[in-house]
Formats: structure tokens, sequence, C-alpha cells
């Protein structure tokens, strides 16, 4: 199937952007966003999607990077999947990001889709937002008179959605550099390599002989955003890493996750393979 | 590279332009005033069309017209898609779009043609349609139990019924040790031809002439059904396939939408292109293998086989497809299930019911999958009930590979089967007892690996008791014309099409050694019934040993021919003389006479200098048909390495390995891909692929991101070997390879998983093994 | 302020040659490439970015054609397997695939060898694995990918050989 038909405005700095969409709005079908359009254009060529206007910010290269300021990293909203794969800063300061990387899709997509591109459409079985949450990303959203900054935790709020408003758009994300003896760990299970997970965790803590401090479970594909687990991670917290811990800690993970069925694993399933990566990512922390 | 070629891995000449791009599929046509159809397709499994406003449509920018069912109705003729030799067989009228009711989620009713693809599916969101939703029976039991009917013509939901048994099937049931019973669950699948579906009709109204671009299988079989349905005379259609994206038996059946397209073109008076986008494809290219089969299995303590015992219950959609009919893969599960088999006990019950799905019928393998699956899982629940291996199981099963002809317990006649060289070759190359200990060990360390075996029996080279018989006109000989060019390169053209396969390659290969010329001087050409003999083109494995026979009579001959020239220019008599590397040799020498580039010269522009009553024929036809048996039969056995992990249900699949036996071998590299592929297409059915509907019979997985094709992460190497039993029925010795791959790989895999979790009592038996499947068996959900 | 169009002159570069063209903004570079400019050699499998059909080169990298605009291609390098048939970057791809018949209907082969090529260039001693992995947004009905990877790993090692 073809494209419906839009208008198209390429724009050459974020102030067309804020008039572009002050003018179309973006709410519904009326102005989207154009970054790497890897999730918009097969949404526009199945049809399911019919903007007024596309505003294709692509162009705008001055937000698309890595640099590390002081004890975070700006990742900026443009920069692609590929760029975070290949960034040594990135395997550096957050491995996590360069093991999640793997994950998504195949090479040819990741040369394309974004960074802020996969926060905006807040998938809830994508990888970025599972990350950002655990890495307590701070989401940097532009609008005309400004900017303003979310944590992750609290920007993705359901299926699809966020707390980005009408006329903001996402130029940067900002990433406090865990410090030393931090570990982590990004697992996921797909049935193909590059499919969207049926669920996955990304796992971060501090971890010293068998303590464990600030550890932090983010699950994706498990309920309608990615959710951080904390009760969880406190039961391996007070109590370390052992079978009774992780018993007690399946319990804890079921009251925390709200995993619906999709189309070949049921919730109850879903439910279980969380566990299972539980299991699993803790075994990766302390080993 | 020398003579003989036949036997020799020669790489495929006609690769070359698709590696670099300049392939010429059927989308990929320019041509004049070509208008771009779409069309509107139902949204719900079974509604009355209330009202069907096609007048905003019409208005929309770039459209050249919008068409119902009814209008089209005046350029198509409908057609009922059933068999004589299928007894009792019944389906409803299909026209080209449907008029007054939808039977499928997807059936096309009106059709929308514009300037451009895109303006066309403007136009479609333009469409005023009405409908009154009727009940949909998507469940194959409820179907079976006949309420709804779908067809109000009908008096219940069958499309067709078989019954079988030999005569002593209760006494053995009553005598044996031991019967295992068990039902198994096959998933719809679709082909997903890369390439989709795609027609561009082009009508000229001076000459009452169709001249169809096609990506199709049977170029002859869809000339014959244009002309009989757009009522244009036979010789004014010409349907030309050049490259096809993929087939495996999608693009073999008539198509409601590329009738509608060729009709359209009729009516327009100009080109028109349907190209199937994906969404489409799975809408409404055929699906296949919904099956529900409830088998049972009497045997000995000593493990001997002695009865079968079959219960087929399969949904076909609404209609049975034209001209092939769905009735086939059916029938195939009640011929072949425990085909490999001496037992001569066998029952079989068969009911093909419509429900409110898409339609399914032929696809790779055609009831094998299913037949070989179900045969050989529940000889490994045999096997592991009466503590014996698998394979050794087998062994004592199996027909002795001196035990031929055989006639089969379901009535099927085999000439001359391998199957205990297959085994003993299989266990050695896959070294079978060092796997059984290293499955062992890694079993105490809490590793699942799981070994299954599959042995296979294969319907190819069909005689005209498939299809002819009952009716068809499809036909099941083909012809092969070679000519001599005046440079002596030879000109081969064949009436079985080329679909990436290889069948040109090899066709290059047999002509070049019957008639004693180098490959390179071959140039063969498919797929246009304007200009190759007639015949049946590509399905049910018979392109190299139908085809290739005929390739090889003819090359005799137009050898034959060729010496008569030279005997007349050389004055010798042609008893001396021969061909050899594109030389007329001296038989007693080796001496080269004369070049064929010097024969043709002399044979086309000097004929003066030849004798006064000599006229050179250097053109010559000929044709082949099966005969003797109904099929030439092949066999083989497969191998499936797996490991299954039994915390998440994940099954990574570790090797794979197929013995098979198609006969005289002419290029091994091509047949070894052939099986390759078709293993990976076996295993994509039972790992991931289905179309999953909701019980309203919509269509819930219809975008790749959603079916689950199979991709190079999750695929295992696979290690492919040959016994070699040529058919005596032809002169070649050729039998069909192309589906091997795709029968056995989904039986040896549902094996090796039900192997891995033995330890554990657990079975998977509904295909795709999901992650979610393997852990209800485990109880872990 | 910017305007916004539903056709913009486009000025790209299409395997060397600069092409101008008012494009309508709505078709992506895949449709451009084939309707347009008559460079069929690029396929539509999907059109979802799912299969990898349409894989073409932008600026040196290999992106879906069917999740671009064609309008996106403005002052960009476009490549296209009839490009580098032409220019001979793919020779010896093209001629491993030939040999062990790493291919059946082609459909999937112009976006299977961009991407190949695109592993070669990136990781010159990739392992079995890591040919799988790379070519597993590539989809081939055929083959069953074994021949595939063989014939990669055949030319790695050859390229490796020779430099």
């Amino acid at each position: 199937m073809k494209a419906p038909p839009f208008a198209y405005a390429r724009a050459r700095n974020l102030t067309e952007v804020f008039d572009l969409l002050e003018r179309h709005g973006n709410n519904g079908d009326t102005a989207k966003i154009l970054a790497g359009g890897q999730s918009l254009m097969p949404a526009l060529n199945m049809r399911l999607s019919s903007p007024a206007l596309l505003i294709d910010i692509s162009r705008l290269q001055e937000h698309a990077g890595i640099q590390v300021k002081g004890s975070h990293l700006h990742i900026g909203a443009l920069t692609t999947h590929a760029a975070i794969g290949d960034s040594e800063d990135i395997r550096k300061y957050l491995p996590l990001l360069a093991d999640a990387v793997e994950h998504i899709a195949h090479p040819a997509i990741r040369n394309s889709g974004t960074f802020g591109g996969s926060l905006a459409m807040a998938d809830p079985a994508a990888e970025w937002p599972a990350c950002c949450v655990t890495l307590n990303a701070q989401i940097v959203l532009s609008h005309k008179s400004g900017t303003r900054r979310v944590a992750a935790r609290e920007f993705f709020q359901g299926l699809y959605a966020t707390a980005m408003k009408p006329h903001e758009v996402i130029t940067e994300v900002v990433i406090p550099i865990p410090g030393a003896g931090y570990r982590h760990a990004f697992l996921e299970l797909a049935r193909r390599r590059g499919d969207y997970a049926i669920v996955g965790v990304a796992a971060l803590a501090k971890v010293s002989g068998n303590a464990i401090s600030d550890l932090r479970l983010t699950y994706l594909g498990a309920s309608e955003k990615p959710v951080p687990a904390k009760n969880t991670s406190q039961v391996f917290v007070l109590k370390g890493f052992s079978e009774s811990s992780l018993k007690e800690a399946q319990d804890a993970l079921a009251d925390e996750l709200d995993p619906s069925a999709d189309l070949y694993s049921s919730a109850a399933t879903k439910l279980h393979l969380a566990h299972v990566l539980t299991a699993r990512a803790m075994k990766q922390l302390v080993a | 590279m020398s003579a003989p070629y036949i036997g020799q891995s020669i790489p495929r000449a006609n690769a070359k332009r698709l590696l670099q791009g300049r392939g010429a599929y059927t989308d990929d046509l320019r041509v004049a005033r070509l208008a771009h159809v779409v069309f509107f397709r139902s949204p719900h499994a079974h509604a009355r069309i209330v009202k069907l406003d096609l007048a905003n449509a019409r208005a929309m920018p770039g459209v050249i017209a919008a068409i119902d069912g009814a209008t089209l109705e005046q350029y198509c003729k409908p057609w009922v898609a059933v068999l004589g030799h299928l007894k009792g067989i019944k389906s409803a009228t299909q026209h080209a779009m449907a008029i007054d009711c939808a039977c499928w989620q997807g059936e096309a009713v009106a059709a929308i043609v514009a300037q451009t693809r895109a303006q066309a599916e403007d136009a479609l969101e333009a469409v005023e349609a009405e409908w009154k939703p009727l009940p949909a029976v998507t469940d194959m039991e409820a179907s079976l139990a006949g309420a709804p009917i779908i067809h109000p013509e009908f008096s219940d939901n069958i499309c067709f019924t078989r019954e079988f048994a030999t005569e002593n099937v209760d006494e053995a049931f009553a005598k044996a040790d031991l019967v295992v019973e068990e039902t198994y669950d096959f998933g719809r699948h679709t082909g997903v031809t890369l390439e989709g579906r795609a027609i561009l009709a082009d009508y000229n109204a001076a000459e009452h002439t169709l001249t169809v671009h096609q990506s199709t299988q049977a170029p002859h079989m869809m000339q014959d059904i244009f002309s009989r349905h757009l009522d244009i005379p036979e010789g004014n259609v010409r349907v030309i396939a050049k490259d096809v994206g993929g087939s495996f038996g999608i693009k073999v059946h008539v198509y409601a939408d590329e009738m509608a397209t060729a009709a359209l073109a009729v009516m327009l008076k100009r080109p028109v292109k349907f190209m199937a986008d994906r969404m489409e494809s799975f809408l409404s290219d055929i699906h296949a293998r919904e099956h529900k089969i409830k088998l049972r299995l009497a045997c000995t303590k000593a493990g001997e086989i002695l009865a079968f015992d079959l219960d087929d219950l399969t949904g076909i959609g609404p209609y049975s497809v034209y001209p092939r009919t769905s009735g086939i893969e059916g029938n195939q599960v009640v011929n072949l299930t425990g085909g490999p088999y001496k037992h001569q006990q066998y029952r079989a019950k068969l009911n093909v019911v419509f429900t409110n799905k898409n339609v399914t019928c032929q696809y790779r393998a055609v009831g094998h999958p299913i037949a070989v699956a179900i045969t050989e899982a529940i000889i490994d629940l045999a096997a592991n009930k009466l503590g014996m291996d698998p394979a050794e199981f087998r062994r004592r099963n199996l027909v002795p590979d001196d035990a031929y002809p055989h006639t089969s317990a379901s009535g099927m006649k085999m000439e001359k089967l391998s199957h205990h060289q297959c085994l003993d070759k299989l266990l050695k190359l896959m070294n079978y007892d060092a796997l059984r200990a290293e499955q062992s060990e890694l079993r105490k360390r809490g590793v699942y690996r799981g070994i299954g075996l599959a042995a296979m029996i294969e319907v190819t080279n069909p005689s005209p008791a498939f299809y002819g018989v009952g009716g068809a006109r499809i036909s099941s000989q083909d012809g092969a014309t070679l000519r001599l060019e005046p440079t002596g390169m030879v000109t081969c053209l064949v009436s079985v099409t080329e679909q990436g396969q290889g069948t040109e390659a090899i066709f290059a290969q047999i002509a070049a050694d019957a008639v004693g010329v180098s490959v390179d001087r071959v140039r063969v050409i498919t797929g246009d019934t304007g200009i190759t003999p007639y015949g049946g083109g590509t399905w049910a494995s018979r392109g190299a040993g139908i085809g290739g026979e005929a390739v090889l009579q003819s090359g005799k001959v137009l050898r034959s021919n060729i010496l008569d020239v030279a005997g007349a220019i050389l004055q010798s008599s042609r008893e001396m003389l021969d061909l050899r590397d594109n030389n007329v040799i001296d038989v007693r020498t080796g001496d080269v006479k004369m070049s064929l580039t010097e024969l043709g010269r002399v044979a086309y522009f000097r004929p003066d200098t030849l004798p006064m009553d000599f006229q050179s024929e250097l053109m010559v036809t000929r044709h082949y048909t099966p005969r003797g048996y109904g099929f030439a039969f092949t066999n083989g056995i497969q191998a499936s390495l797996v490991e299954v992990d039994i915390d998440t249900g994940f099954v990574k699949l570790l090797k794979h390995w197929c013995v098979e036996d198609c006969g005289t071998v002419i290029n091994p590299q091509l047949v070894d891909e052939q099986i390759r592929g078709g293993i990976v297409q076996g295993i994509g059915g039972a790992m991931t692929e289905h179309c999953l509907y909701s019980d309203d019979g919509q269509l819930l997985n219809g975008t790749m991101a959603d079916y689950l094709v199979p991709m190079a992460g999750e695929m295992p190497d696979m290690i492919v070997a040959h016994v070699v039993t040529p058919t005596k029925t032809s002169e070649l010795g050729a039998k069909g390879a192309g589906e091997a791959g795709t029968a056995g790989a989904p039986g040896a895999v549902m094996n090796a998983i039900n192997d891995a979790l033995l330890p554990f009592n657990a079975r998977v038996t509904a295909q795709p093994f999901t992650p979610e499947r393997v852990l209800r068996a485990l109880g872990k959900v | 302020m910017e305007t916004t169009h539903t056709i913009v002159e486009t000025t790209l570069t299409i395997n060397g040659e600069s092409v101008t063209r008012r494009i309508p903004v709505r078709q992506n570079l895949v449709d451009f490439l084939r309707e347009e400019m008559g460079l069929t050699g690029t396929h539509i499998g999907c059109e979802h970015g799912v299969c990898g059909a349409c894989t073409v080169r932008v600026d040196g990298k290999i992106v879906r054609g069917c999740l671009m605009l064609a309008v996106q291609a403005e002052g960009r390098h476009v490549e296209t397997i009839e490009g580098l048939s032409d220019s001979g970057e793919l020779a010896d791809l093209q001629d491993a695939f030939h040999k062990r018949n790493a291919l059946q209907c082609g459909f999937c082969t112009p976006g299977m060898l961009l991407t190949v090529q695109d592993l070669a260039t990136r990781n010159p001693h990739a392992t079995r694995e890591q040919i799988r992995e790379h070519i597993s947004g590539n989809y081939c009905r055929c083959t069953g990918y074994q021949a595939i990877v063989d014939a990669v790993e055949t030319v790695l090692v050859a390229r490796q050989n020779k430099s």
C-alpha cells in the first residue's frame, strides 16, 4: 500500500519546527514529526496514519551526537541506533545501551532509526525506553519558549503515550553515568533476531561482593509502558541473590508487572518469561 | 567444464541478470497507457453487501474506472472448482469479484482502476459500502457440525469426504500388543513469496488478443483459463512469465482478483496491472495446511507396525480453489500417511469443510508435511512406549529395498525406493550413536537436546491421474523444442517454467549432453505460451523428470538430424559420424570432421550444395508423459538436532540432515539447494508461521512483522546427501526433488523437540511450536 | 517561515549521476527509483521495512528504500544494485553467489548483496554467526540462507587474503 497524501516541510531549525507545530498542531493526525521514519513510514505505508503534514526534522543534525559532559552523557534525539552502537563513549560509560542496541531491528533500520524517535514512539516492547528508565535518564523536551526535563520514569505514561505535550519535541536525553562498581545486564527474548521482544529486562546495580545496592530492573514488553520493578529489586537488595530470594522476587514481580497477551504469548507466559529473565539478569549482575 | 554435463554442479546462467538487478519480474515491465487496479475487499469474514456506491470513488483524481462484481461478470464467466475423480466434491460458484455476499475477509467486491497505484488507493477510501454481517464459521469442527451453513445452496459445509479401509483393520488393532493414539494440530500458513502475485494484462481490441504478463507457474493453464472465461480464442491469448519472484505453489492457482484484472483490461481496452501488496497477499494468497488429525497406530511388542487409523479434518475457506480444487491436500494426507512402512492395514477418514477464512489450496509439498509429521510422531511415541530406539523401530518397519514394486496400504504403487539405504546413510552422516551419547551426557548437566527422525515418501512426476482424469485442463505432459542455430548454438524451448529452482540450467545440461554441444552453447527459453511447446509448467516436483525427459528425447533426435546433415555434407555414412563438443567427429578416430558452425552455415545458407532430395530438419520437438505409475515416488529421511531451553520454551535448531533419493541427479548443487530451501520452508511452518484468525474471521497477523517467516538468524546449517535410484520409467531417470525438504522437516523437528522433552514426559503436537506451547507441555504456564 | 509542499523539486545523485525531479512528497525512495528512474533492480517486498528487498545505500549507509521519502534524499548520494554492479564493487560477491547458487528466484538478491557488502566493509572478519545476524533483516524464501552464508564467508576470506 502507498502512503496517503500529505504535505511536507523540511525544517531547517527548531524554530521552524515550533512554528509549523503551532500552525498545524500535532494532535492526532494533523501534523507529525518525521525523524528516522522507521516507525512512522510503515504506519503511513499501511495507511494507519494520515497526517496532514509531515515535519521532517532529520536534517537538524545539531541534535544528533553523543557527548560526555561531566558526570552525564548527552545523547541528541536524532542520534541513530547505529551511532549509539558504534560509540566508544557509550561502550565505556553506558554499556547497557551498547548491549541493548544489538537487539534493535537490523542494520539498515539501525542506520536510520533514532534514539529520540524511539522514545517518542514509546512502544512498550522497545529497548530504549526501558534502558532510559533503568538509567534514570532525563528526557529534554523543547518547545517554542524553552526546554524542560522529564525523568524517563515519568515520561512514559502508557501504551504509546508519553508526557510530551503538543508543540514539544524531544531534543536530547541526558543520562547520569553510573559510577564505579555498577554492573549491567540487558536481556530479552524474541523469537527472531531483531524482532520486538516478547519480554525483556534492562538491569543495573551496584555490586560489591555479595552486596547488591541501587538495583534497577526495568521490564519491556511486560506492561503498557516500561516498568521499573522497585519491589522486586528491593528483594534482592535486602536479601541478596539466592534461590529463596528469587522465589520471593517472583511473587513481587507478579504484582508489579501487568503484561497483556500478544499474538503468540499469553500474559501468563510473559510473566513466566519475565521471571526467568530476572534470574538470568541477576546471575549476570552478581557473576 | 566438459561433457557429460549431467551430474555436474554448473552455475545457473540465468542467475547472472538477477545478481545485477537486471531481472524482468512482472512489476519491472514498462508499458504505455498502463492503468493500475486495486481492490475494495470485504472487511468482514461473512457479510451481505447491502450497498456498494462507487460514485465518489469514480470522481477521485486519476480514477479511470470503478467497477463492481455484477458489471464485471459480463466480461468474466464464474467457475466452480471440482474434479471428477474426487468423488462427491462440491463447491459454490465463484466470481471474479463477489456480487452479493463476501465469504472471507479480503474477498474483493469492487475494483478501482487509476493512473497510479497511489491514486487508486486514495479512491478506495471513497468507496461507500454497507454490510450486513452474517455469522462466520471459523472453527472446523463447528463447520463440520453444520451450523450455520455458509452457502445457502448446500445443506452442509462439507466440500469433500473420503473414507478408505483395508479389509482387516479392526482385527489388526484387536491383536496388537500396543495401540497408541495422538491428536495433531497444524496451523494455517502461507507461501509469502517475496514477490507478491503480479499480473499485467494487455488487451488489443483491434486483434481481439490478450497478452498477459504474469508471475505464474503454469502459463498454458492460465492461457486456457483466460480463453474460456473471458471468451477469447485460445490462440489469441498469450501468457508470459519471465522472472518469477518465488512461487512454491502460491502462483499455480486461479485468483479471482487476477481474473478480474484480465477482464478489466478487456473491458477498458488497455493494459491493466495488479500487484498484490503484502497485506493483500496475506489476505488473498492461498493459505494451506489447517488440519486437525487423530491418528492411531497398532504394533506388536517386537515393534512391528500392524495398522494405522487416521481421522483428518481440514478447513479450506469458503471455496474450493480453481482449477486444482482444495480437496487434494487432505486426499494426499490419506494417500501418504504411513507410506514408508510395510504394514498392510490402514483406515482413513477425511473431512474437508468450508470455513469463512481465506481459501486454502496446494502449497509446496501438499499434504506431505502433515502425513510425514503425524506418521513419524506416532512412530516415535510407539517406540518410546516399547523402549526401542526410534532408528531401530524404523529399520524394522520400513519397506525393504528389495521388495519393489510395492503397493502401500493406502494403495499407492511405488516403483523402487531406497528407505534402508537412506536410513543407513543418514545415521552414519549424522553420527547418530555419538549424538545419542552426547545427548545423554548433556542431559545430566541440564542441557536438553533432542534428535528427531522423519522418513518420507514424496509424490513427483505426476501422471494425468493427478488432475487430468478428473477433468481439469491441466497438462501432465510437457514438451521441448530444440533448434540448431546457424552458428552452431542450440536454442531450447521448454514448457516447464523457471521460478529460480534452476530448470533452465538443467535443461541446458541435458540438451548439451543429448546433442553433443558444450553447455554454454545452449540457450533455454521458458515461460511464454507464444513460443514454447504446450505443457503443465512447474508444480508437484515435475520439472526435471518430465520436462527434462522431453529435452533429452528432443536432443537425441536433433543430434540424429544433425548427423544426417553432416552425412550429406561430408558424403559419408552417418553411422561413421558423431557429435562431440560442438564438432562432427569420425567415430573411429575421434578426428574432427567439421564444426557445427560450419554445418549450420551450409544447412541454412548453402542448402543448394546438398543433394537434391535432402532437406535438413534442425528443429525438433518431443513431448513426454509419465506413464506406468501414477507418480514417480521418491523417498528420503531427515534428522533434526535441537536444544530446548526448558525455562523459556525456546527451541534452538542446531543442525539438520537430509538423505534423499530423487533418482538421477542432474545438477547436485541445485538439488541440494532445493532441499535446503525446502527444509527451511518446512521449519517455518513447524516453528513460527501461523495465519492467526479471530473467532469472527479476522486475520490477526497479516503483515511481515507479525507473521513470522524464517530468517537467517535462527536457521541451522543443513547437511544433504543422496542415494540414487533412477526411475526406469524414463531414460533420464530423474524424479522430483523440489518438495522433499518441506515434506520431511516439520516431522523431524517435531520429533526432535519431543525427544528433548522426553525426560519431562512432555510432548508438543500442535504446530507451530511456539515457546508458549512448549512451556504448556512442560506445565510451566 | 518554512512552507509546506506536496511536490518538491529535488536534486540527488543516483549511482553517480545528478538527477533533478519534481517529486510528490508521499513517494518513497524505492518507488521513485523504480517508477521515475527505471531502476527496477531494487525490489518491493513488504513496504513496511521488514523484508529488506528494497535495501539501497544512501551516503554510504544501507537503508530501507520503502522507509524513506524520495524527497528526503535531497543532496544525498543514492546507490542501487545497478550502480554497484556497473562499478564492479560487488563483482566478487556476485561471482560467489553465482557459483554457490546463493540465490534462486533472485528477488531478495539485490537487497541481500547490499546488506552483505555492508557487513564486509564494517566487519571483514565476520563469523558465520555474525553473517547470519547481519542478514537477519533480509528475507529469502528460496535458499534457506545457508548458501548465502557460505558465499559471503568465501568472499570475506578471499578479500582478507587479497589485502
